[in-house]
Parts: C-alpha cells; sequence; structure tokens
C-alpha cells in the first residue's frame, strides 16, 4: 500500500520536473550576485534532494525487504553503534559550515556597498514607490538604472513597514518608517524586472508593484538629462536650508550656535554624552526629527524640532544637501 | 505474563466501566477532573477550530485561481490570510496534539491515574476555549487583516479591523497553554509510577516534556507583546511608533522570541508520536534511544536563540545576522539526528503497513523535505532572495502539515482504539492517507518554485506568469481537504458502529496498551510497577515463553 | 510489555485535602512546590519582556528618560518599598508560626498584618501616586500633555509614563491577586487547617508573595532613581 503512495510521491516529482521544462524554475539573473546566489541555491537544492531521496529510498528499501510475513515474528535485537550516531551528527555538521561559510561570505559581500555608487534614494508609502535620483528626476513605481555600476538604494517609509525586492537582483530589505534601510546592487543585464513590495503592508500590498529598467550607460545618461527639467536634490535641499534659516546657527566656519556642517557627513562627531557617532543619513534624520537626543559636545542643545514640518523627500533633500556640504568646499578650495 | 496479541474482537466497550461511561450527562464532561475527558474535550474544540481555519484556506486557493483574484476583494483576502494563519497556528497546532493526545496519555504512560493538578486542567481547558470565543468573535464582527505576526506600525496604527479583540483571544488562549505546560511538567517529574526512570519513558513523554518547557517559558513573552501591542492601540501611546521614539523591530524581536520556539511546540510532540509509531509498527526498540531523547530536549532550548533569523531582511546588523544564522543551523542537527534514528529502527523490524504507519513514514519524508528547505533560509544570502516569498510558505507548511498535521493523524488513528474502544474501517484509513499525501504534495511543491521565482507570500493577486503553478496548488489543496474530510466522517462512525477494540491491538509495548480499552476512569485496575525498559519488544534471540 | 504488580501499594492515612492522583501526601506537596517555581518561572519571563523593552528604550532615549524619573513621586516609591519588604517579613513570619506549630490566631495575625501592608502598599500608589499623575496629566491615554520644558524630549517622556504604568499596573494587578490568595489563606487558617506538618499552601503562596516583593525591588530603582536627583542642580 504504501509503495502505492511512493509511486505518487515519484509521479508528483515527475509531473514537476517536466512541468518544469515548461515553467522557469528561477527567474532571471540580473545582477552581478544572482549568479552567485543561484549557484548556492543548486548546492542546498541538490543537498536536499540527496538526502529526501536517500531517507525515502532507504525507507522503501526497508518496508519492502523487513516487511512482517507472520504474526508472531520476532525480529533480531539490532545494536546501536556509536559511531554510527556521532556519524550522522558530525556530517550534517560539516555540511551546515560548507553553507555558512559560504552564504555568509556572499551575505557580508551585499551589505557593504562600494565606496563609489551611485545613490538613489527610495520612499515607500501605502501603496506605490516613490524614487529620487540625485540629479533630480523622480520616479514613481519605476526605478531606472545603468547596468553595469554599483547602485545605493536609501529607503525609508512613509507610514508601515514595506519591503523593496527585485527578484532578478536575488535582494530585498525591509523599509521601515523612521528610519533608513539601504540595500545595493550591481545589475548585469539589460532588461526590464519586475519590482515588489514584500512586506504586508495593508489593502493593496498586493498591488504595490512596480518596474526596473536596467539600461546601457548611454540610454541612461539620456533618460536622466531628459524628461521634465528637475532640481539636483542638494539644490533643492540647500533651499530648504535657507528657507529654515538653518545657516544662522549652522554657520560654516563653526563660530555660529550650531556646529557647522562642512564635511561632516560620513564623519565620525563627537556627542555631549561622550560617545562618538558616525555622521550618516540616520543620524541627520534624528537630528532634524528628535535634536536634543543627538546633541553634540560644546554645543547648547536647542535646536529646535522640525518633526512635522518636513516630508520625508524633504528630509532626503536636506541630507542630499549636507553630503554635498564638504564636496563642494573641497572643490571651490582647488 | 502472556506477552500474546490481543484478539481485536475481544471484550466490547460496553461491558465494563470506563471512564466513558463511567458517568453521564453533560455535567460529568464540563464538570470533569479527568485527563482523559479533558484531552476529548479539547478534541472537539480544536477539530472546531481547524475546520474554521481551513474554510479561510480552501477561500484563498479558490481566490488564486486567477491572477486578478478570483472570488474576493482584496480586503477580504488579506482577512482570509490572517484568520487562516491566526486560527492554524494558535488555536489548533499549538494545543493540538499536547491538549488532546497529551492529556489523555501523559499519566498512563507513566503510570499515574490523573495530572498533578486535575482543576488546573480542567481550567485550562475553559480558560481555551474562552480564547476561542474572542478570536471567533473577531472573526464574525469582520475579521483581521494584519496577518498572524500583527507587525506594528500597520497593526497599531493603520489597520481598521478588529486587532484588540483577535490580540485578546490569542493572549487567553495563551493562558492555557501555559496552565498545561505548568501540569505536564510537574506531572513527569513527581508521578512517574515505581521502576519508571526517565530513561525508561516512552520517547513521547520526552518529547512532551521538552514541550511543556517551551510552552512555560515562552509563551509569557508572547502574552506581554500582545498586551503592548493592545495597549499602543487603544490608547495611542506608541511604544512600537516611530513617531514618539518606538521601535517597530522591537515588536518583531519580541513577536519572534516567543513564536519561533512555538513552531517547536507544534513539532516536537508530533516527532514524540513518530518514536512511537515507528516502534511500534516495526515491533522494535528505538534506535539510539538517548539520542533521541536528548535530541528533543536539544531543540527546545536552541530553538529560543535563533528568532532573529526571520528580521535577516530588517536591516539589523551583520553580526546579528551570522550568529542567527549559525546558531539557526545548530537546531537542524538534533531533529536530523531524530530522521536517522527513526530510519535505522526499521532495519531489520518487522513492518507492517496500517494507517498509523503510513502516516509516519509520510512525516519522515515529508519533513526531511520541509526539515532541509530550512537550511535555505538559515543561509543568509539565500534568505535574502527568499524571505517573504512563497518559498517561506512551502517551507512552513511541509513542516506543521507534513510534519505536525501527519504525525497528530497517525496518532489519532494509533490511539483511537484506546480512547474510544472501537477500531476505525483500515482501508479507508489507508486510503485517506494516501490521498492526504498526494494532495499536500501537490498543493505545496510548487509553492517552493513559486517563491524562488520571487512570488511574494500575502498575494492575492499576482502576475500572469505565476499562474500555472498556482492553479497546481489550488488543485492540491482540494484533494488535501477531501483527505481531511474522509477520516471525520470514518471517526465519527466508528465512535458508535465501529468493531470493539482490545486492550492491545496492535501488540505495541506501553503503559497505555497495558490497560482496558477504554481505560478504566483511574487508568490503571491495579497499581503499576515498571521493571522493563520502553520499547522492550521480544527479539529472536530471546527464547518466547 | 511491563509487568503489573499484584499487589496494592499500602496507603499510610494522609490528611484532609489529600487528592487522589497521588500516591502520598509527600508527593503532593513536592508537586505543589515544583508547581509553584515553573509558574515563577513563567512570571520572570512574563515581566521580563516588559523589562527588556524597558531597557532597550531606556538606553536609547535616556534624557527623556531621566525627565520622566524625576516625576514620579520618589517617596511614595520608597515608602512603598518599605511597606513590602516588611510585608515579606510578616509573611515569612506567618510560615514560620505554621511551622513551630504556634496557635492559628498568630498564622491569621501575620497573614493579616501582611495584607494590610499589600493594602497599604495599594492605596498609598493609587492616591498619591496614580491619581496624582492623573491629575498632572502624565497619564498616556489619559489627557496626556506634553510641557513645554520637556522641549523635543516629550514623546519619549511619554514613552516613559507608558512603561512606568504597565510595569507598575502589571505588579499591581500580581498584588491584588495576592492578596486574594491570603485572604483565602485566612480563611483556611481560621479553619485550623494549619499545623507544623502541614503548611503547604502557605509555603507557596509565601513564594508567590516573595517574588512580587522581589519584582518591586528590581522597578523601584529602574523606574524611580533614573539620573540622580540630589546632585547639584538635580
Amino acid at each position: 500500500m504504501m509503495g502505492l503512495s511512493q509511486f505518487g510521491w515519484y509521479g508528483t516529482k515527475a509531473a514537476a520536473s517536466s512541468l518544469a521544462l515548461m515553467i522557469p524554475m528561477q527567474p532571471p539573473a540580473a545582477s552581478t550576485i544572482a549568479g552567485e546566489i543561484d549557484q548556492l541555491y543548486y548546492l542546498l537544492t541538490g543537498i536536499t534532494l540527496f538526502f529526501t531521496v536517500l531517507i525515502f529510498s532507504i525507507i522503501f528499501y526497508f518496508m519492502v525487504k523487513y516487511r512482517r510475513r507472520s504474526k508472531d515474528e520476532k525480529p533480531p535485537d539490532v545494536h546501536s553503534p556509536l559511531v554510527l550516531e556521532l556519524a550522522w551528527t558530525v556530517i550534517p555538521s560539516l555540511i551546515c559550515v560548507v553553507i555558512f561559510v559560504w552564504s555568509s561570505i556572499l551575505y557580508i559581500r551585499s551589505s557593504h556597498p562600494p565606496a563609489a555608487s551611485t545613490e538613489i534614494f527610495v520612499i515607500g508609502k501605502q501603496w506605490m514607490w516613490h524614487l529620487q535620483h540625485p540629479e533630480g528626476p523622480r520616479e514613481i513605481n519605476e526605478l531606472h538604472v545603468p547596468v553595469g555600476v554599483p547602485v545605493k538604494l536609501t529607503m525609508t517609509s512613509q507610514d508601515v513597514i514595506h519591503g523593496f525586492y527585485v527578484p532578478a537582483f536575488r535582494l530585498k530589505k525591509d523599509v521601515l518608517p523612521g528610519r533608513y534601510t539601504s540595500l545595493w546592487f550591481e545589475a548585469s543585464e539589460v532588461g526590464t524586472y519586475h519590482l515588489f513590495c514584500t512586506e504586508f503592508c495593508g489593502t493593496n500590498h498586493s498591488e504595490m508593484l512596480g518596474w526596473v529598467y536596467v539600461m546601457s550607460p548611454e540610454d541612461y545618461a539620456i533618460w536622466l538629462s531628459g524628461g521634465e527639467k528637475s532640481e539636483p536634490m542638494a539644490q533643492q535641499g540647500e533651499q530648504i536650508f535657507n528657507h529654515y534659516t538653518c545657516g544662522y546657527c549652522h554657520v560654516a566656519d563653526g563660530t555660529g550656535r550650531g556646529p557647522s556642517l562642512v564635511g561632516v557627513f560620513g564623519k565620525p562627531e563627537k556627542l555631549a554624552s561622550g560617545e562618538s557617532k558616525v555622521v550618516d543619513e540616520d543620524l541627520i534624520r534624528q537630528a532634524l526629527l528628535q535634536p536634543n537626543s543627538v546633541p553634540v559636545a560644546g554645543y547648547a542643545p536647542i535646536m529646535p524640532t522640525f518633526q512635522g514640518q518636513l516630508t520625508e523627500e524633504q528630509i532626503l533633500q536636506l541630507i542630499a544637501y549636507v553630503k554635498s556640504l564638504g564636496v563642494q568646499e573641497r572643490a571651490s578650495t582647488r | 505474563m502472556s506477552t500474546a496479541i490481543a484478539d481485536i474482537h475481544e471484550t466490547p466497550a460496553e461491558s465494563h466501566v470506563n471512564y466513558l461511561n463511567a458517568t453521564y450527562g453533560i455535567k460529568s464532561w464540563l464538570l470533569t477532573l479527568d485527563h482523559k475527558r479533558i484531552g476529548l474535550l479539547y478534541l472537539g474544540t480544536i477539530t472546531v477550530m481547524f475546520l474554521i481555519g481551513g474554510v479561510a484556506a480552501v477561500l484563498m486557493r479558490l481566490n488564486l485561481i486567477e491572477p486578478t483574484g478570483a472570488l474576493v476583494e482584496p480586503d477580504t483576502y488579506n482577512k482570509l490570510f490572517s484568520i487562516h494563519g491566526i486560527i492554524m497556528v494558535f488555536f489548533f497546532l499549538v494545543p493540538s496534539i499536547p491538549a488532546t493526545l497529551g492529556n489523555f496519555l501523559i499519566p498512563i504512560m507513566i503510570g499515574a491515574r490523573d495530572v498533578a493538578f486535575p482543576r488546573l486542567n480542567l481550567m485550562s481547558w475553559y480558560v481555551f476555549v474562552t480564547g476561542c470565543f474572542f478570536a471567533l468573535y473577531a472573526v464574525a464582527a469582520g475579521g483581521v487583516d494584519t496577518g498572524w505576526t500583527f507587525y506594528p506600525p500597520f497593526s497599531s496604527s493603520y489597520s481598521h479591523t478588529h486587532v484588540v479583540a483577535m490580540a485578546l483571544g490569542i493572549f487567553i488562549a495563551g493562558f492555557s497553554s501555559i496552565l498545561t505546560g505548568l501540569n505536564f511538567i510537574v506531572t513527569i517529574h513527581k508521578m512517574r509510577a515505581p521502576g519508571m526512570t526517565w530513561f525508561r519513558l516512552p520517547l513521547f513523554i520526552w518529547a512532551m516534556y521538552a514541550t511543556s518547557l517551551i510552552f512555560v517559558l515562552g509563551t509569557p513573552v508572547i502574552a506581554v507583546t500582545l498586551l503592548l501591542l493592545g495597549a499602543e492601540r487603544l490608547l495611542h501611546v506608541g511604544i512600537f511608533d516611530p513617531a514618539i521614539g518606538g521601535d517597530p523591530l522591537l515588536f518583531q524581536h519580541l513577536f519572534w522570541f516567543y513564536s519561533h520556539p512555538a513552531v517547536y511546540i507544534m513539532i516536537l510532540p508530533g516527532m514524540g508520536i513518530i518514536s512511537e509509531l515507528i516502534t511500534a509498527f516495526s515491533r522494535k526498540k528505538i534506535f539510539g534511544y538517548s539520542f533521541v531523547a536528548f535530541s528533543s530536549l536539544a531543540i527546545a532550548i536552541i530553538s529560543f536563540v535563533v528568532w532573529g533569523h526571520h528580521m535577516f531582511v530588517t536591516g539589523q546588523s551583520i553580526y546579528a545576522g551570522l550568529v542567527f544564522s549559525v546558531l539557526s543551523f545548530v537546531v537542524a542537527i538534533p531533529s536530523a539526528v531524530k530522521v536517522f534514528n527513526w530510519t535505522a529502527t526499521l532495519y531489520k523490524g518487522s513492518i507492517s503497513y496500517e494507517a498509523p504507519m503510513l502516516y509516519a513514514l509520510g512525516f519522515i519524508g515529508l519533513f526531511t523535505l520541509g526539515g532541509l528547505t530550512g537550511l535555505f533560509l538559515a543561509s543568509l544570502a539565500t534568505d535574502v532572495h527568499l524571505n517573504g516569498t512563497y518559498f517561506i510558505v512551502a517551507h512552513f507548511h511541509y513542516i506543521m502539515v507534513g510534519g505536525a498535521i501527519m504525525a497528530y493523524m497517525g496518532g489519532l488513528h494509533y490511539w483511537w482504539p484506546k480512547i474510544t474502544g472501537r477500531m476505525y474501517p483500515d482501508l479507508w484509513a489507508r486510503f485517506a492517507a494516501l490521498v492526504i499525501f498526494v494532495g499536500f504534495n501537490l498543493t505545496f511543491f510548487p509553492q517552493f518554485v513559486l517563491g524562488y521565482l520571487g512570488m511574494p507570500r500575502r498575494y492575492g493577486v499576482y502576475p500572469e506568469e505565476f499562474q500555472v503553478l498556482n492553479v497546481l496548488s489550488s488543485a492540491g489543496a482540494s484533494i488535501l481537504a477531501i483527505g481531511y474530510v474522509i477520516p471525520l466522517v470514518y471517526f465519527f462512525w466508528s465512535w458508535n458502529y465501529g468493531p470493539p477494540a482490545g486492550p492491545n491491538p496492535w501488540g505495541a509495548t506501553g503503559l497505555e496498551w497495558t490497560t482496558s480499552s477504554p481505560p478504566p476512569t483511574e487508568n490503571f485496575e491495579h497499581s503499576v510497577i515498571v521493571t522493563e525498559d520502553a520499547y522492550n519488544y521480544p527479539t529472536a534471540d530471546v527464547t518466547s515463553e | 510489555m511491563s509487568e503489573t504488580a499484584v499487589n496494592e501499594i499500602a496507603h499510610h492515612p494522609n490528611p484532609t485535602g489529600f487528592a487522589h492522583q497521588f500516591e502520598d501526601i509527600d508527593q503532593q506537596h513536592e508537586a505543589g512546590r515544583l508547581g509553584m517555581w515553573i509558574f515563577l518561572a513563567t512570571e520572570i519571563l512574563f515581566f521580563g519582556g516588559m523589562f527588556t523593552s524597558y531597557t532597550i528604550y531606556r538606553a536609547l532615549h535616556l534624557p527623556s528618560f531621566v525627565i520622566g524619573s524625576h516625576l514620579l513621586e520618589v517617596q511614595f516609591g520608597a515608602t512603598n518599598t518599605v511597606v513590602l519588604i516588611c510585608s515579606s517579613l510578616t509573611m515569612a513570619l506567618a510560615i514560620r508560626s505554621a511551622q513551630v506549630g504556634k496557635s492559628k490566631s498568630s498564622i491569621i495575625f501575620y497573614l493579616v498584618l501582611t495584607m494590610i501592608l499589600g493594602a497599604l502598599f495599594l492605596g498609598l500608589k493609587l492616591r498619591f501616586e496614580w491619581y496624582h499623575d492623573y491629575v498632572e496629566h502624565i497619564v498616556p491615554g489619559f489627557g496626556f500633555v506634553y510641557r513645554p520644558e520637556w522641549g523635543s524630549a516629550a514623546p519619549g517622556v511619554q514613552m516613559f509614563m507608558c512603561f512606568y504604568f504597565f510595569m507598575t499596573g502589571l505588579h499591581a494587578l500580581h498584588m491584588i491577586v495576592g492578596l486574594g490568595i491570603l485572604g483565602v489563606l485566612v480563611g483556611m487558617a481560621a479553619r485550623g487547617r494549619f499545623t507544623s506538618q502541614y503548611y503547604v499552601p502557605l509555603e507557596i503562596s509565601g513564594l508567590y508573595w516573595h517574588f512580587v516583593d522581589i519584582v518591586w525591588i528590581f522597578l523601584f530603582p529602574l523606574l524611580y532613581l533614573i539620573g540622580g536627583r540630589y546632585s547639584a542642580g538635580g
């Protein structure tokens, strides 16, 4: 009887395999890391199939060979040697070590964007994606990127938790309200690929879809300069900076009531509590919204909060402006 | 003492006093202190919850036949998958084996008259039923659409559904788990019969002990977490609200600190059952008793330190990711040890293929596959791609349905004659096992492929290229549903019309098979003294009496 | 298959309250004690979730938590700490009275004293702390008002008060249950149930009461004593 079930299992697998010839088993591989993740996946699939088939076969074999032949049959005594227990504890452990090491190397690599990455900003909201290129162009539910260039996405959410997922890149990252998460990739194939929201976010979660357009560098440059004329983010940030007269306290030479912002991005800053924090997107955001939680050493904690006055987009524009400050200074002194 | 296998046509159940006919009337059931009756009360309750959760699943799979959603609106679909998950996890799988088979069998298997705290046991059932009422109220009033994971800020500040009522239902039901676990731990420690040392215990008891540890230590954390979530939702105080400095990820850490050990609550008892079934139907002692026993404890302990693998893509630090990844690989090893030991138990056994054995063998295969797909998820690089997709759905259904529910069905079929004193029709039982096996694989194997292709989970509509696999999966689901209905029918039939069963229809070892079917209220006619190891089946080397 | 003995195990006489599922009264007592210890373990995990969340937010928002802590009435918190420690003493004395076989009025005296101290704790808390906080509009969810002197730390102060009410509220709930248990024990003592051989219910209830006390001993410094109060300019 169980033989029939076994037949069912193999039959299903055979059907699935033949379907597989008609259905793709994996999405297109369009990032530099996708191919390597696929290889790891094949190894894992191989191990899974190997052990599953092994166990199934042994069970099937034992079931047939040792089926009960008479009602009062007594099986022989079988001793359980310790070496066998150790073997099937140690061997799976070693396999796990191999998988862990390989996977961790890939993961660490995919967590450290190269220094010269193109930065693009993402704001997720129910139920669409806003994407902002530093040069100015904005997109909704679409992301144009050049092939062969590392791209770093800095992302935040305006409401609930979302997830930014491009299956063709084999990459995803949750998009959280109140902080920035980041994802980097280098697209390797020109083409059009799905973008999905992958963290449940409400009614239209299934329809928070988009497309990623990977273009040749030439096409990308054309696309970037074409379309609606819009200002670079840093320039928009400067306008906001001036509108709120931030420069009144944040004087460039450091003589104001607030610290100078020239060249501070990416460097550690000493806080009043004594600890040192690197000035990144998160710190600037925190300084704008809860300034007295991160007072800089040597300055009075009198910065007003801009909670409720700035949109996520404007915060990103201000961040882009601060990032540009050190660069501009160096450029102008050359 | 004769070791002859009891004839299946022995003394009919009605001719002797047992726990079923000792007292009559609804009060004798609703106020019972007998662990066996309480087990049956739970059986009825969780079967009802299973059917409700199952209906939600059927509606989901029907909707997914069409890429644009064949059946329901997006909001409704979101409620369906949320209700399906919540009911199946909290109100079916977590209590299933412990509260039904655990309650019934633990005292008998250790040679005791009842659990340590029978009144607490009855109260646990009432607490559970109260939790069910709140949950069903939430469903009837319009449901929840947050997913069973209730992530804020969506669940705390954006959802317009009955989150608090549902969270209250889960909170209350959690106390039922805690008290049941407490009861089992004390019972196993203190009420073993003379001679029943720890290493003579059936492996089901070891598994239930490990499960009870998780019940007792993990459940309070989800209780507090739901309390905080409810407060945030009702009072708008924002513990998880970033606008006032709260952290939505803190919720995820607290939630998964319980919910990961919870999945081991769902599988460990099943593993205990498999140890019983494999030994009984190959008439052999288990291969590597200590290893199987200790692996249950190891799984319970390690399960508490792997929760972060649900959060690899949340932006947590790389180091946290590495630590949780390595620990998640570690927790897989004891499960592998069990699978090898079960397989080795079959070696040179005397194997028969009644329905319980079919379920047990199906379990080993499906659990192996499901467990190995867990390695894809413990591995950081592949988890980044697979997290939040149908691969995850397939993985956990292989373990919870292909594993836990098959073990539960196997256990029900094995101990049914003991519980009811009746047999069910074996041919129908084997047929149903086959239907379930085929239906299950057809439903969930395509979902592995869908996941790697990139189809996210919790999607009520999807891109067209995923349709063929979705239709296959839905077809499988209809077969699976039929497979579950068949036992419902013949179990009901057997309660009244099944042929009477003797004390030991399977010829198995274990204290439960030394007493009548059904057992007397006090479990045993005489006091029990244990002198032999578990699974002490006669072997060919020993001259038989 | 295991053998079953033909001879019954002889039962020695057991006092009233012996539950039939046990072999003898000693087994019942051991089960009761183990049960209470396990229950306390679950309580540790229950409060533990709260304490963990509190610790994380305190680390992230220390300035706000300092402000919040200074809003609390530390003199009442301190008084209540002394009250609870005394109540643990009276509870231990009640158990000791039973242990050395003193009269039931001695046991009842100490139990009632424990209840009075527990009620005093709750009364002080309700009237002089919580009601006062409500009037001052610092109860989250019940008309919480940001004060201008808090500046941008205001949301964190509300967070602190959330935790304050949650943790002390949960603790107070456990105290109320404890008072109920003590009431039951008084009834049992009045009926002469406790002897120098049998006082397990007192013992395991004592464990529970001491646990509730210990939780407060952690709560008090964590909540009331952040950031120093009597330093210069504090």
